[in-house]
């Protein structure tokens, strides 16, 4: 059957389609990408937080940012803050597909109701002497960070804030000797009386 | 110390296995023993309330539980032994899982000391069965297995049904703990689906609905869910508006084929006048359906002047793919109940007369039309031929995955709900003869069919040594056409007629198969034959292999070709080799 072949053949305007056969449809989206931070209220118990990752890798979506801790242990409850990036419809999709699963209580998009705030600890390792130590202790204090851990050598400073306000002064340690950083992840909670 | 040795709730955790699906009215399991569940099936043979069916493979289990879940509405119950039995579970909780099937699977795993450990037929069921079930569980105290079998029957039957799994280590079936019957605390209060619909939201849709000019419904599978209920409130929204009405292929049997409002199947292998009619409507009402790939084409032109409604119980359903203007969470029946209550109060019937004149030409393009052959049988035509010779039994179908697939959606006429079996969402090969077994099992005396293909029906063969056992009469009909024809079809349609592996070479001769395994073998090769050796195979009250030989090279149209919509699709008649090329060639976005 020759008239089978060549699937790869000119349109309309003459330009070769090289897209490849498939048993999809191959759409490219273009919606722009947004920035979410999700407060996930969750059951503590087994493989929970395997579940949320699994759900991320499984679908394809995206995690920035993931911090988890048990909040009220009478009760078992866990609260994980996601920081994610999509499209729209794929945020809306998340937060479905977060708030159908068994051990999930609730889920609210914080970048949607506009009144969280953000924050972030981080603990950043820096080494030098002379005027690189006095102007990393300078620039510390400027940042609000503090002293946890110094010998001779070398500082550990722990600043809190949102995450661009630590990515600014980790930026700023680089040329003055940064070690290493270990950072939390955000943490996000409503303004006002109201729980989630 | 209280003396608990005269408590009935006393119990092993193997027995209260056994206690806990008596008590939820489990009369049927279908497993294969091993190492880790011996103490589950040493209860099983001490008592008779539940039967077991035993299959061959695990994946055949999981099939004839999905056949047993899907032709009853209650939950198909599975049990398999760990490490290979949970893994080759995998196939069947995905399927489950895609096509919202109750399904319960318990799983033995090796003692709580040695997971962890790599011990001998070990693996990390709840990991890997955590994508493909709707929840699963691993018990390591024997005190949590009451609580945890009671939420796993009712995860897996509330809200968007699906499979679940329960994994229980051979100590904790070995140890001795307290049981307790069924109660409202056992489940996670986390857990909440919502069943009935917004008054606000039925409102706006009713109003849809009564301004439409050219309106359809859209039904799925969901429908099928919600029991039969659904499905009577389906025939009773589409008398009362008037509305044309298609549906998925998982929806097929909720509306009668024979009803006059009835358009065919939509989607990628649906009637010209349901595609035409989705592809041109003003106003859509979705009940319990996905707007799955399958069946909207091109996301960007699908249906691109309607307002739309969609009901679904599951709220990640929701503008999914496609965005919807009225979403309505709620179970299909509720919701439904809700709707024409509204309708019937404040609305009156829209005139639709041009709309269906308009339908009336797209039907008469005919677009299910064959050729017909003297000489060979087509496998439209064997499809014809199996409706017209069951036409008045009570009959159950299930299908493989491929053409013949196809073509018993087209050609099957479904009268009611739950009596089509087939694999949607995952497309398993091998799923039809198992979840026949199943449907057999639940539906002793009705005549249950499994619509096969040449390779499909090699996949979970074996099965037919299941059916001799336990004397169910399933009839396996093979549309033999020696290719994988749905691959084949593609590979002429897009990949240049390279028939990469998709020849069935070495084929078995199913007659004798069928002696083997001890069932009969019947064959039909020319048309002339087929009518009587379909009676043959429909009144013999024992397992049938049916090899009817159909033309090699038919494919299956009509067809939505590539990266096109609804309204562009390729019709039998017209799908001459040059129509086909030219269709399926230039397309950005192939099929």
């Amino acid at each position: 059957m020759p008239a089978f072949a060549g699937m790869t053949t000119e349109n309309d305007e003459g330009t070769t389609m090289n897209q490849p056969a498939s048993a999809y449809f191959l759409e490219e989206r273009h919606d722009p990408n947004e920035t979410h931070t999700l407060s996930v209220l969750v059951q503590n118990e087994p493989g929970v937080l395997a579940r949320v990752i699994g759900l991320f890798s499984g679908r394809g979506y995206n995690i920035e940012s993931l911090t988890v801790s048990e909040t009220e242990s009478q009760k078992h409850l866990s609260r994980i803050t996601i920081v994610t990036t999509g499209t729209p419809m794929v945020i809306e999709q998340i937060k479905h597909q977060l708030d159908r699963m068994v051990p999930v209580y609730r889920v609210v998009d914080m970048t949607i109701t506009g009144r969280s705030i953000e924050r972030e600890l981080a603990m950043v390792k820096v080494r030098g002497g002379g005027d690189h130590r006095v102007e990393a202790l300078r620039l510390a204090d400027a940042f609000r960070a503090r002293v946890i851990d110094a010998t001779i050598e070398s500082f550990v400073f722990e600043i809190t804030g949102n995450s661009a306000k630590i990515s600014q002064f980790i930026d700023l340690m680089r040329p003055l000797g940064l070690v290493e950083v270990s950072r939390t992840g955000v943490a996000a909670i409503g303004r006002g009386p109201e729980g989630m | 110390m209280t003396d608990k040795s005269h408590d009935p709730n006393q119990m092993t955790g193997a027995a209260m296995i056994v206690r806990a699906l008596i008590d939820h009215g489990v009369q049927h399991l279908f497993g294969y023993p091993g190492g880790a569940v011996l103490p589950i099936y040493d209860e099983i043979f001490q008592q008779s309330e539940v039967e077991h069916i035993l299959v061959r493979h695990e994946q055949g289990a999981g099939h004839a539980a999905e056949g047993y879940a899907r032709s009853t509405g209650k939950p198909g119950v599975v049990l398999v032994t760990s490490g290979p039995g949970a893994t080759n579970m995998v196939t069947p909780l995905t399927d489950a899982l895609m096509d919202s099937i109750p399904l319960v699977c318990i799983t033995g795993q090796v003692p709580t000391h040695l997971i962890g450990n790599d011990a001998f037929q070990e693996c990390d069921t709840v990991g890997i069965t955590r994508p493909c079930t709707k929840h699963n569980w691993l018990v390591r105290d024997v005190n949590d297995l009451a609580k945890v079998l009671h939420e796993a029957f009712y995860v897996a039957t509330s809200g968007r049904p699906g499979p679940v799994l329960v994994d229980v280590p051979k100590d904790v079936q070995f140890a001795v703990g307290t049981y307790h019957p069924p109660r409202k605390s056992d489940v996670h209060v986390s857990y909440t689906p919502r069943v009935k619909g917004d008054a606000a939201q039925i409102r706006k849709a009713v109003a849809l609905l009564a301004s439409a000019k050219r309106p359809v419904i859209y039904s799925g599978g969901g429908v099928i869910n919600s029991g039969t209920e659904a499905s009577k409130l389906l025939r009773d929204l589409v008398e009362a508006t008037g509305f044309p009405i298609t549906s998925t292929l998982m929806g097929l049997g909720a509306y009668p084929a024979s009803g006059k409002n009835w358009l065919g199947m939509l989607g990628m292998h649906g009637t010209y006048e349901a595609n035409m009619a989705m592809h041109d409507c003003d106003v859509m009402l979705c009940i319990g359906a996905r707007f799955d790939d399958r069946i909207t084409g091109r996301v960007d032109a699908f249906s691109p002047g309607s307002k739309k409604i969609h009901i679904d119980i599951d709220p990640s359903s929701i503008n999914k793919n496609i965005r919807v203007d009225v979403p309505i969470i709620g179970d299909a029946a509720n919701v439904m109940g809700d709707l024409l209550q509204v309708f019937k109060a404040e609305a009156k019937k829209p005139d639709i007369k041009a709309w269906w004149q308009e339908i009336a030409v797209w039907r008469a393009r005919n677009s299910l039309a064959y050729k017909k052959n003297n000489d060979i049988i087509l496998p439209q035509y064997a499809i014809e031929s199996l409706f017209a010779a069951t036409r008045g039994r009570d009959t159950y179908i299930t299908t493989e995955v491929g053409q013949h697939q196809m073509w018993a959606a087209q050609f099957f006429g479904f009268e009611e709900p739950h009596r089509w079996m087939t694999s949607g969402g995952l497309g398993t090969m091998g799923y039809g003869l198992p979840a026949a077994l199943g449907v057999q099992v639940a539906h002793p005396d009705s005549l249950v069919i499994d619509i096969a293909g040449d390779a499909s029906v090699q996949m979970t063969m074996q099965e037919m040594s299941t059916a001799v056992q336990y004397e169910l009469p399933i009839k396996i009909f093979i549309l033999n056409n020696q290719y994988m024809g749905m691959v084949r079809q593609w590979q002429q349609l897009l990949h240049g007629n390279r028939l990469s592996h998709s020849y069935s070479e070495a084929l078995p001769d199913f007659v004798k198969l069928a002696d083997a395994f001890g069932c009969v073998g019947l064959q039909a090769i020319k048309p002339g034959d087929l009518d009587g050796a379909l009676k043959e195979m429909i009144s013999v009250k024992r397992p049938v292999l049916f090899d009817c030989r159909v033309a090699t090279l038919e494919n299956c149209f009509p067809m939505i070709p590539s990266g096109k919509a609804h309204n562009e699709m390729l019709l039998p008649v017209e799908a001459t080799d040059e129509a086909t090329a030219a269709a399926f060639a230039g397309g950005k976005a192939l099929v």
